[in-house]
């Protein structure tokens, strides 16, 4: 069951829950973070479909991707690497944990290694300072990374892709 | 339950028993229990939450929303976190609480980003709770009362938790702070009433509830009642998330998280400021040092220009750009704190950061931009021996254009 609230609709369609939204402009942020987890960034056509379907201007949502730092216009990496700055990981080494993806990707913060598998990003708190240096990888928030175990969460990461496609 | 203990988030309570209660009451004497429990607000701000559903109550509209706000950003901050992992069920039974007394139907919890990863956990907690008829319609066999939650995920805008840019935020728009007046318990989601209250808010008023105002006016101080849960980070032996009594000094906390070479405690994040030793006898409060949970320890070798440097850079990115105040003031004092590192920052120019500072305070738009010189200036005024200024009177300049 869920809630009825004046914004959201959910019908089922070949057996799948969709969202339908009563078109009202207050469903945009939904719809764009469900693209962006699919696809990993939002892209022109998107913007104009999900501009139709709410009846705003695309510029609007262009407007809207733009503002919030995990919707993105750009794509980008399989994994979205993210290292906290904030004061508490700084004092606790995060910027050598910064080094540390950027030496095992061969790639700079704010990049995208070649292959297209990973992204590094420096970001704010993201409430992990008691296990400081902390990161957020893909939608997981992990704690008191080591410079040296880096190389293996990498490592990890890449292997299960390869599982995955495997199977 | 969990295995936490503390005065009044962390004391026990049985499920439901809030809520119980609450419909047993009815909803005007609700009110009155929240007003005389002389509960604050917890997200740091400390507007009186009695207060706040009144203005909701008076509001004549067709629909009434309470929104749980869960976007807790400010660096140093976990609170939330725990109470979300830990007690998510008393954080949606003081939603619904708010909900019977404001007359909402509806109630919205803005989960920040970057804590998506318990959005099943929670979801799970939701169909539960309307399984038990603590949610969904006729709550707790009451007749007309109905209420749900719809959680809904922020995406990385630390401004979304102000109060306005968080509902500018839900009705899909860019997350910019609005002029108040009208406030959100006027004018809000949609154009509705709007009750916005940070989780620990909420998670306090079931235990206010079933315990009674006078129970919880027993712990804290005279004008800031009950408990505050403290996000203690940086260099401590025992960092972690602490109840305490309102009242506690920086001292007894720097003893309780093993802090003894602590030189300065910045407190309430970022936008907080900044404690030198000498003050450490000062009192967690509403009337002295608020926070919204954030204290962070510095050790003897730290150099708290960084820590300026670290907080400016982060309201750079964090900045909405709306008003002029906060977007060009920020970052020139981030360029001023740099100058100041580099020992090439004069009197003159010292002082010229102090007035765009204060400039600062006063006309920026939100929390955001009024806020963000604080921690600056109390190192600036509190930790002369960390900067040398520069004695090169030619170099000497006022801010242009």
């Amino acid at each position: 069951m869920k809630p009825e609230c004046a914004v959201e609709k959910i019908i089922e369609e070949g057996g799948k829950k969709i969202v339908v939204c009563d078109t009202t402009r207050a469903r945009l942020l939904p719809v764009l973070q469900d693209v962006q987890d699919r696809k990993g960034y939002i892209s022109d056509k998107d913007m104009q479909q999900i501009a139709d379907m709410l009846g705003i201007h695309p510029v609007e949502v262009y407007s809207v991707v733009t503002f919030y730092s995990f919707l993105t216009a750009e794509k980008k990496g399989k994994h979205l690497i993210r290292v906290s700055n904030c004061m508490p990981n700084v004092m606790k080494g995060s910027e050598k944990v910064i080094k540390a993806f950027e030496k095992a990707l061969k790639i700079k913060v704010g990049q995208t290694t070649e292959d297209g598998q990973f992204t590094l990003e420096e970001t704010g708190c993201i409430g992990m300072c008691d296990r400081a240096p902390a990161i957020m990888v893909d939608n997981e928030l992990v704690g008191n990374v080591k410079p040296g175990a880096v190389k293996k969460l990498i490592d990890g990461l890449s292997k299960a892709k390869k599982k995955k496609a495997k199977k | 339950m969990p295995m936490r203990q503390g005065p009044v988030i962390f004391s026990e309570i049985e499920p439901y028993a809030g809520i119980k209660k609450a419909i047993e009451m009815g909803s005007g004497a609700v009110l009155d229990e929240v007003k005389d429990s002389n509960l604050k607000g917890r997200g740091g701000a400390g507007f009186p939450t009695g207060l706040k559903w009144s203005f909701a109550v008076i509001a004549e509209a067709e629909r009434k929303f309470v929104v749980c706000n869960a976007d807790e950003g400010e660096p140093g901050t976990f609170k939330d976190k725990v109470l979300l992992e830990e007690y998510p069920g008393l954080i949606f039974e003081g939603m619904a609480i708010a909900g019977f007394a404001v007359g909402a139907d509806c109630g919205f919890l803005y989960l920040r980003g970057e804590y998506r990863s318990m959005v099943p956990m929670l979801e799970k907690k939701l169909s539960e709770m309307r399984t038990g008829g603590a949610l969904g319609k006729k709550i707790m066999g009451a007749d007309g009362f109905d209420f749900d939650i719809e959680i809904r995920l922020g995406s990385g805008a630390y401004v979304c938790g102000e109060e306005t840019a968080l509902i500018e935020s839900l009705e899909g728009n860019r997350g910019e702070p609005r002029n108040r007046p009208p406030f959100p318990v006027n004018t809000g989601f949609l154009g509705y009433p709007t009750a916005v209250n940070n989780v620990e808010t909420m998670t306090a008023v079931p235990h206010i509830i079933a315990k009674g105002p006078g129970w919880f006016k027993t712990f804290g101080t005279e004008g800031s009642s009950g408990s505050k849960l403290l996000s203690v980070s940086g260099d401590c032996e025992k960092p972690g998330v602490y109840e305490v009594p309102f009242g506690i000094t920086v001292k007894e906390i720097l003893k309780m998280t093993g802090a003894a070479g602590a030189r300065a405690v910045q407190v309430g994040g970022a936008s907080g400021c900044c404690v030198p030793k000498k003050e450490f006898g000062r009192k967690i409060s509403f009337e002295d040092l608020s926070t919204g949970g954030s204290v962070m320890i510095f050790g003897r070798e730290r150099n708290m220009l960084d820590a300026a440097e670290n907080f400016l850079r982060f309201f750079d990115e964090e900045s909405c750009g709306q008003c002029t105040p906060c977007r060009e003031g920020v970052p020139v004092l981030l360029e001023g704190v740099r100058t100041l590192k580099r020992g090439e920052c004069t009197k003159g120019y010292l002082d010229d950061l102090l007035s765009l500072a204060e400039s600062m305070q006063c006309a920026s738009k939100c929390g955001l931009g009024q806020s963000a010189p604080n921690a600056l200036v109390s190192i600036i005024n509190g930790f002369k021996g960390d900067y040398k200024l520069s004695k090169k009177i030619k170099e000497e300049r006022a801010f242009h254009g």
